[in-house]
């Protein structure tokens, strides 16, 4: 037996229209979060790398831009070769590796305990969260003459703007993944009877740890950008100091092998992160 | 092990004044009972378990346990949640082990009673996987294992198999049966499955709604030995459509026109 209401309700629904149906546009390339086939992804990546550089082969050799601005890959090469063979580019690139080590390290070191403690006890994100907000967005870069003036011109300023322009960054970002710890995580923990310091080291921070790691991966590469800034003032070796160097002499050859390097370096270390965070964070996969 | 909630009430804050979850609950959990609280949403039960775990402090009342009131989690209050609190990065043995590594105990008494745990809960085969690399059913033997190898005066199960279907979910209940038997452990159980609680339960506590109390309770006189076909005799019939009529009784919220 029909309800009055479905009654009245099949009335009311007979004088509307057909609801128009919408025709599904075929599978293409750029289908939301669809996988393309292998074939088609090295072909891409092959591409993405092959035309910025033919463009680049083609443009030097038309001689439509000097050289001096432009200079070709066979000239970048053999400079960068020159660098190589009179061990001016390994100082280089040790004294630059060097500073990142201890600036980014001396970084990592302060940033990840306390972006822990923010991030486990309400109490320390009450007293530096604000602050570290606001100090992050001083730009580090801005902090070079001020720390000329307290450190002098040597090392220790190159290193603190390394510091200053990675720890805020890294202290926040590792606050958040450490808040991402389930609750239920810790409730639980607490009823298998561990105590509070045994909750944090047994149970937040290796959940925590892939987190961490990625954290560590992205601020690397600000790490990488503040070292060149911080030698392009007063050094007498390192990558950015070889750039300014290069620049004085317009050896854009040089410029860019350095350039080069740099990027290479970048990705290396990017690619070893990488690899430490798939091992830790097995688990997660 | 006796468990005792005298005027229980819990409120929480809330915008417009405190929300009251729990109002004057007694309950009395006696030793070797396996007590099913069933209810609706909004029955407090979660929140009951909570406070019994010592995660949460009542707003008034007294919890006791053999007399000693409740002032924080401890391993004597073993606790299962419905998912999602294995240790992801910890095998299933490594899990199982996170209470016993509290403890001053040697390596082989530890590695003894997990491996007897591990047996109990049929787990021996996987004891070297990940908790993500387990069907759900398996990952809340884990959590109840883990639970139970630090041998706790009672067990909470927090809608343990509210997320599991319905076939693993009678081999759960199966298996927490007869865990409940083997080790004489006290069971406290929140559910909102009528059939669940009487099929397990030696007793059934009905919980009313907005806020939580207890409305009614019953005892199960169903014999020790349960299976399946239980399930389909006459009394278990019985039993379980009089606490279903006591559950839609206390529930208010139902759908109208």
């Amino acid at each position: 037996m029909k309800t009055a209401l479905a009654e009245r309700a099949a009335d009311v629904r007979a004088a509307w229209p057909p609801l128009p149906r919408r025709t599904r546009p075929p599978r293409t390339l750029l289908t939301i979060r669809t996988p393309i086939s292998r074939r088609v992804t090295t072909t891409l990546t092959v591409a993405s790398l092959a035309v910025p550089f033919t463009f680049w082969v083609v443009l030097s050799a038309s001689g439509v831009v000097p050289a001096t601005f432009l200079p070709s890959p066979g000239a970048v090469l053999s400079a960068g070769w020159e660098m190589a063979r009179s061990g001016e580019l390994a100082v280089d690139v040790w004294t630059t590796t060097r500073r990142v080590l201890e600036g980014f390290g001396l970084a990592v070191l302060v940033s990840v305990p306390l972006g822990i403690l923010i991030g486990t006890f309400h109490a320390a994100q009450a007293v530096f969260e604000p602050v570290i907000g606001l100090l992050r967005y001083l730009p580090a870069s801005a902090f070079i003459p001020l720390l000329i003036i307290w450190l002098g011109l040597g090392e220790p300023s190159k290193i603190a703007i390394l510091f200053i322009g990675t720890v805020f960054f890294n202290t926040l970002m590792t606050a958040d993944v450490v808040r991402g710890v389930p609750r239920p995580l810790i409730d639980v923990s607490y009823t298998l009877g561990a105590r509070r310091g045994e909750v944090l080291r047994k149970v937040v921070v290796p959940h925590s740890l892939p987190g961490i790691i990625d954290a560590v991966r992205v601020n690397a590469a600000a790490a990488w950008n503040f070292v060149v800034v911080a030698e392009l003032v007063n050094s007498t070796a390192g990558l950015g100091y070889r750039i300014v160097r290069a620049q004085r002499f317009l050896q854009t050859d040089k410029i860019f092998a350095v350039l080069v390097v740099i990027g290479v370096i970048g990705v290396t270390i990017d690619v070893a992160l990488r690899l430490v965070r798939a091992r830790v964070g097995r688990w997660a996969a | 092990m006796t468990l005792e909630l005298v005027d229980v009430s819990m409120s929480y804050p809330q915008r417009g004044g405190p929300k009251l979850a729990l109002d004057g609950v007694n309950l009395t959990v006696s030793p070797r009972e396996f007590l099913c609280v069933v209810g609706a949403s909004g029955s407090g039960k979660s929140t009951l378990l909570s406070l019994v775990a010592g995660l949460t402090t009542p707003t008034s009342g007294e919890i006791t346990i053999e007399g000693h009131p409740i002032t924080g989690p401890g391993p004597d209050r073993g606790l299962v949640f419905q998912t999602g609190s294995l240790y992801p990065w910890r095998t299933v043995e490594r899990n199982v082990a996170f209470g016993l590594e509290l403890l001053a105990l040697d390596a082989a008494e530890r590695r003894r009673r997990v491996d007897w745990y591990l047996a109990e809960t049929g787990l021996a085969d996987v004891r070297r996987s990940l908790p993500r690399q387990l069907s759900g059913g398996q990952q809340q033997r884990v959590a109840i294992a883990r639970a139970l190898v630090c041998e706790p005066d009672v067990l909470l199960l927090d809608e343990p198999f509210g997320a599991l279907d319905v076939q693993t979910k009678e081999d759960m209940q199966l298996l927490i049966r007869q865990i409940w038997r083997d080790t004489g452990t006290t069971v406290l159980m929140v559910t909102h499955d009528v059939e669940e609680a009487v099929f397990l339960g030696t007793r059934v506590v009905v919980l009313a709604s907005d806020p939580g109390r207890v409305a009614a309770e019953a005892r199960i006189p169903l014999a020790e030995d349960r299976d399946l076909a239980t399930k389909r005799t006459p009394a278990f019939l019985g039993l379980r459509a009089s606490i279903e009529d006591m559950v839609r009784a206390q529930h208010r919220c139902g759908v109208t026109r």
